[in-house]
């Protein structure tokens, strides 16, 4: 019998190799894609920034201060003020919380919802493709005014409704892009290969379609969360100049 | 094909059909309507009289369904109504915003693609060289980049550097001239809403286009290629390219059906008098029958586009079919 166990073993501490492997993955992350960085980096400020508001914020982001207006930034003020004296930075950190969240939500729960309808219409094809579509064409084309508004009647107002009314076009944007890139991909061999093996709709579209539609569907996601935050913006001010113009009571 | 050219040239009544059934109650379903804004604008009580009087003008009084369906109709015969709120046909007012919007939409996107389809494929073959990082760079400040502000300093660096260059600011006219009958005028109108929006357009379009040419370039077929001694350019106009762009066209078709009616923003900031301020002005006024119409004329756009879309995946992808 021949003797196998190695003449040096070499000895490996587990405790400190894994936070030394980390370290190791995170600067090798930031040497390959430093714009990558830069951005995670802006991104977990503004959270920290959102999460921590109550304690950075040196004012109430809605006092107003008339003997303020429109300040230049200055040590009392470090980003100046806006025309009714609110102290721009304490509005900026406490709007980054609420910017964070309608954006990162939006634009995930209306990426996976266009993801799953892009990828099915296109697997199924036929008449699920036919109906999808035209549905998606139809909420595409409806603006974003009288979603928000028809929301708000429904479901009144606040920031989940305006996260409804945000995602709603977001949706068909994203299926139809998916639906292009999985119309390409339901046509190649190991497609073919895994319906002749007998693995079923679920597992042919989560293992070998939906790895392959996420470069563009990451594109769509990153496009979207700027999208919301913008459109969370216009919400609000298409709903207030609604309400100016309604008259209070028949 | 030309079967399922004509399938979905037949779907598209159906598709209209429900996009009809769809404004009519969303619009109906926000409270108040048209004769409560006009009659009580400024706060003040109205005259129940009056409000009677104005629904029964309007046809506001009769039943959901009839309203409904003589707004069917009336599309059918392609007679979009008065507008409720400045009583002129709505044909009229949608005519005369059409032009400048559909002008923009246009410019907007030859501009996107003419820079961003270039840039992409550039990005994706030379990545993580300087030139990649710029123009990553550059794309990702067009998609952070609001509209309304990159509008607004447009206009005020035009007016900065001809102040200085010519001694007085230039700005752009004001009232629209069609392009066939004074050509420097109307360019001169839409250029730098153009410029503004097909920035933000070709943002996205040059992220989307290096997305899919990153992925393609690594195909087997394009070493196959290589190793046969095929051209660079070949390999990326012939075989790299082509299939790439199938993400890419989905994106410009979509920006492009968007951009007839969405310019609400870039409109305001340029003062151009579009269907994007159509359309937000119809639904604060809550006059249903211009609402109706610019939604059904925006789905019709929605529609075509996308059939011209799904006929190019054919020519690019020779794979796919449909039907």
């Amino acid at each position: 019998m021949v003797d196998v166990t190695p003449a040096y073993v070499p000895t490996v501490d587990a405790a400190a190799e894994s936070p030394r492997r980390l370290r190791d993955a995170i600067l090798h992350f930031c040497r390959l894609q430093p714009l990558g960085t830069v951005g995670l980096v802006l991104v977990l400020v503004m959270a920290i920034a959102g999460l921590s508001a109550e304690w950075i914020a040196p004012y109430n982001p809605t006092a107003n201060d008339f003997a303020a207006m429109t300040e230049p930034p200055s040590w009392a003020h470090l980003m100046g003020t806006d025309q009714f004296g609110r102290d721009l930075f304490s509005r900026i950190v406490f709007g980054a919380r609420t910017a964070l969240i309608v954006g990162f939500s939006c634009a995930i729960v209306g990426g996976v919802a266009g993801l799953v309808l892009g990828v099915a219409s296109a697997y199924f094809g036929g008449r699920l493709d036919l109906f999808l579509q035209r549905v998606m064409d139809v909420v595409m084309a409806f603006p974003l005014i009288i979603l928000a508004l028809a929301v708000i009647a429904i479901a009144g107002s606040g920031v989940h409704n305006v996260i409804v009314a945000i995602t709603i076009p977001l949706i068909p944007r994203c299926a139809r892009v998916v639906r292009a890139s999985a119309l390409s991909i339901r046509e190649v061999p190991y497609i073919d290969a895994a319906r002749a093996c007998g693995f079923g709709h679920t597992r042919i579209i989560l293992r070998h379609m939906v790895p392959n539609v996420l470069a563009p569907f990451l594109i769509m996601l990153t496009a979207f969360v700027g999208q919301a935050i913008l459109g969370r913006h216009r919400c609000p001010i298409w709903v207030s100049a609604y309400r100016s113009r309604r008259r209070p009571g028949a | 094909m030309y079967r399922y050219i004509v399938n979905r040239l037949l779907l598209a009544v159906p598709t209209l059909v429900g996009a009809a059934v769809l404004v009519f109650v969303l619009m109906r379903l926000i409270p108040g309507d048209v004769c409560m804004i006009r009659l009580g604008s400024g706060g003040a009580s109205v005259d129940p009289h009056a409000l009677a009087a104005c629904h029964a003008e309007l046809g506001l009084d009769r039943p959901l369904l009839l309203q409904f369906l003589d707004f069917a109709w009336g599309f059918f015969r392609l007679d979009f109504g008065i507008s409720m709120w400045s009583g002129k046909p709505v044909a009229e007012e949608i005519a005369a915003r059409l032009p400048i919007s559909l002008e923009i939409a246009v410019m907007g996107s030859v501009l996107a693609v003419l820079i961003a389809i270039p840039l992409g494929t550039i990005s994706a073959l030379w990545q993580n060289s300087w030139l990649d990082h710029v123009v990553r760079t550059v794309a990702i400040a067009g998609i952070a980049t609001p509209s309304f502000w990159l509008g607004i300093v447009s206009i005020l660096v035009v007016l900065d550097v001809s102040h200085a260059l010519f001694g007085a600011a230039w700005m752009p006219p004001i009232d629209y001239v069609p392009f066939w009958q004074d050509p420097l005028r109307n360019l001169s109108m839409v250029i730098l809403p153009a410029l503004t929006i097909g920035y933000r357009y070709s943002a996205v379009t040059m992220r989307m286009t290096r997305s899919a040419m990153l992925e393609v370039v690594r195909e087997d077929y394009i070493r196959t290629a290589r190793a046969k001694g095929l051209v660079e350019h070949l390999i990326i106009n012939r075989h790299a390219l082509k299939n790439a762009l199938l993400p890419v066209v989905t994106l410009i078709g979509i920006e492009f059906a968007f951009l007839i009616g969405g310019l609400v923003v870039t409109e305001q900031v340029f003062n151009l008098n579009g269907v994007g301020r159509l359309f937000v002005l119809a639904v604060q006024n809550q006059d249903y029958t211009l609402t109706q119409a610019l939604v059904m004329l925006t789905v019709a756009v929605f529609v075509l586009v996308n059939l011209a879309v799904d006929l190019l995946y054919a020519w690019l992808d020779p794979r796919i079919r449909f039907g």
